[in-house]
């Protein structure tokens, strides 16, 4: 972990509710994809811990939805704003175990931090698939990035609008893949444990006081005993959780 | 400039210390700095049996603050003793505060007793102030009398110093801490956090899973002082100040209400430097006041 300030170089919306923040300063606190920041807001108590969608060199990616106060305050922010960040958060995906072709399960906000991963994967040689969740056409984002990368996508929209009609869920069943990265709500993680057919790693959400440890606010019960998601996690693998 | 104070007879290189709960058992802060340059700490509260606490969410945001419910997750006494004091002697090497809760008068005699018998620990903190644990914590410290029984059943099978931490949430604490004090407290410890809620408009439930929490930041600070003032003059005990502290000012303020040391809470969560941001800036900050050495200020604006 590193407090670090950074400068943000744009702030822009990528669909009604969800920015992607660029900011600039020293990321050498990042080392895994799946890690992520905390971010002190004036006139805010608590900082804000946003996922790393990306990162490189002084490079620092953020897409964030808003939700509250604080990320509505997030939105708000010019470039060239200086902001305080915790950064390199988390225990991050381990991307060892992941075979030749595993699938990246995106829903919704979910979606920013396997972007990096994706591309993590992809430095290493493999070939990972997407599969990328949201309510209706007009909520998707970071699909045409991930084309850009050259791999495929797969969505998954609950109206139908764009891909399959449905969920993560009836993509999955008909792919075949080597190891799954998920990141998305809750539901979604319950649906995928019953359609998923390989070890995999889910990443967890909490409400969050620290971010890094010490206040016990974002604690969850795992097979291995009492964890907690922003030290312990935000990653754990499936054998560990349960939902 | 002297910034060294005695705390129940032990001496501290200054007189900032990280309160229970926001300092885990120290290492995750002995990463990002050495915690020898702190008075000391006060490690998370600690129970007879292992905790998990309260079901999330634990935590929600207040304007000057924070509420949490996280219910004294712990891994319980023994495993304080055997994992994490040993972890804990390889960064930090003054003699820790011990911070303990229970839910009986037995329990916090016997998590005292195993405690009391480590040489890392320099005094025992003991809660009687939780809000966040049903049928123990802050019942035993809204009651004179309760009070009093768990600081006789703790003095009774321990040599090391006994801070009693008090909770504001009572409708006169300073019969409470000369309650304490005529059991055989060595000091008290005030403020625990005051209890507090908040409502999420969206769903139009509690944010809080088990509804209420306790409320802590820099909002509170007036309430510690004020409260440290009272206390501290009615006692002749040693008074730990807590409470909202952010700053080396704080600490002073703190020290003129009556504390003789100070305790520095969830500033660490936001800021983890915080603490040892204050016991940097505390030379300065006494410059600026006058004030040679902290000792003199302890109660200055008694009488005042």
């Amino acid at each position: 972990m590193k407090q670090v300030i950074f400068e943000i170089v744009s702030n822009e919306a990528l669909t009604k509710d969800v920015y992607r923040m660029v900011l600039s300063g020293d990321t050498s606190a990042i080392t895994a994809p799946g890690q992520f920041v905390e971010i002190a807001l004036p006139g805010k108590f608590l900082r804000r811990p946003i996922s790393v969608s990306d990162w490189g060199g002084n490079s620092l990616t953020l897409i964030y939805k808003v939700v509250g106060h604080g990320t509505q305050q997030m939105a708000l922010l010019p470039a060239g704003t200086r902001l305080d960040l915790l950064t390199g958060l988390g225990n991050g995906y381990d991307t060892t175990p992941s075979g030749d072709t595993p699938v990246l399960v995106g829903g919704g906000v979910g979606v920013p931090p396997l972007y990096g991963l994706c591309k993590a994967l992809l430095a290493q040689g493999k070939h990972p698939a997407v599969v990328l969740g949201f309510n209706k056409a007009e909520e998707i984002f970071l699909a045409e990035e991930f084309r850009a990368l050259g791999v495929q996508v797969h969505i998954a929209t609950a109206d139908g609008s764009v891909g399959t009609r449905g969920f993560v869920t009836d993509v999955l069943k008909a792919l075949p893949y080597s190891y799954f990265y998920a990141c998305g709500p809750l539901p979604m993680f319950k649906a995928m444990e019953t359609v998923v057919s390989t070890a995999g790693q889910y990443s967890m959400e909490e409400r969050m006081g620290c971010g890094f440890g010490a206040c016990m606010g974002c604690s969850i019960q795992t097979r291995s005993g009492a964890k907690r998601v922003c030290k312990d996690g935000p990653v754990f693998p499936r054998e560990e959780v349960f939902f | 400039m002297n910034t060294k104070v005695s705390l129940c007879g032990i001496p501290l290189d200054n007189p900032v210390i990280p309160a229970s709960g926001t300092f885990g058992y120290g290492y995750e802060f002995a990463e990002l700095y050495d915690i020898n340059r702190l008075g000391t700490f006060s490690f998370k509260g600690t129970t007879r049996e292992p905790r998990f606490g309260n079901p999330t969410p634990r935590i929600a945001e207040c304007t000057g603050g924070m509420i949490n419910a996280v219910g004294l997750q712990n891994p319980g006494v023994e495993a304080v003793i055997s994992r994490e004091l040993p972890r804990l002697a390889q960064c930090f090497h003054k003699p820790v505060m011990a911070n303990v809760s229970g839910f009986s008068v037995e329990d916090y005699a016997y998590t005292c007793q195993k405690l009391d018998a480590q040489p890392q620990v320099g005094w025992l903190e003991v809660n009687v102030s939780c809000p966040n644990v049903h049928g123990g914590g802050m019942s035993f410290g809204t009651q004179p009398e309760a009070a009093a029984e768990v600081t006789r059943a703790v003095k009774a099978v321990t040599k090391k110093p006994v801070i009693i931490k008090l909770s504001p949430n009572v409708t006169d604490i300073v019969s409470i801490a000369k309650a304490c004090e005529d059991a055989g407290a060595d000091g008290i410890s005030l403020i625990n956090t005051m209890l507090g809620m908040r409502i999420d408009l969206k769903r139009k439930k509690p944010v809080i899973a088990n509804t209420m929490g306790g409320f802590s930041g820099p909002a509170i600070f007036p309430v510690a002082v004020r409260m440290v003032y009272q206390v501290s003059q009615a006692v002749s005990i040693p008074v730990v100040g807590i409470g909202g502290v952010q700053s080396a000012e704080d600490v002073l303020e703190m020290m003129l209400a009556g504390a003789t040391a100070v305790e520095v809470g969830a500033a660490n969560l936001v800021n983890p430097f915080a603490s040892l941001d204050i016991v940097n800036g505390l030379p300065a900050a006494m410059e600026k006041y006058g004030i040679n050495d902290l000792n003199e200020i302890i109660g200055g604006a008694h009488n005042g």
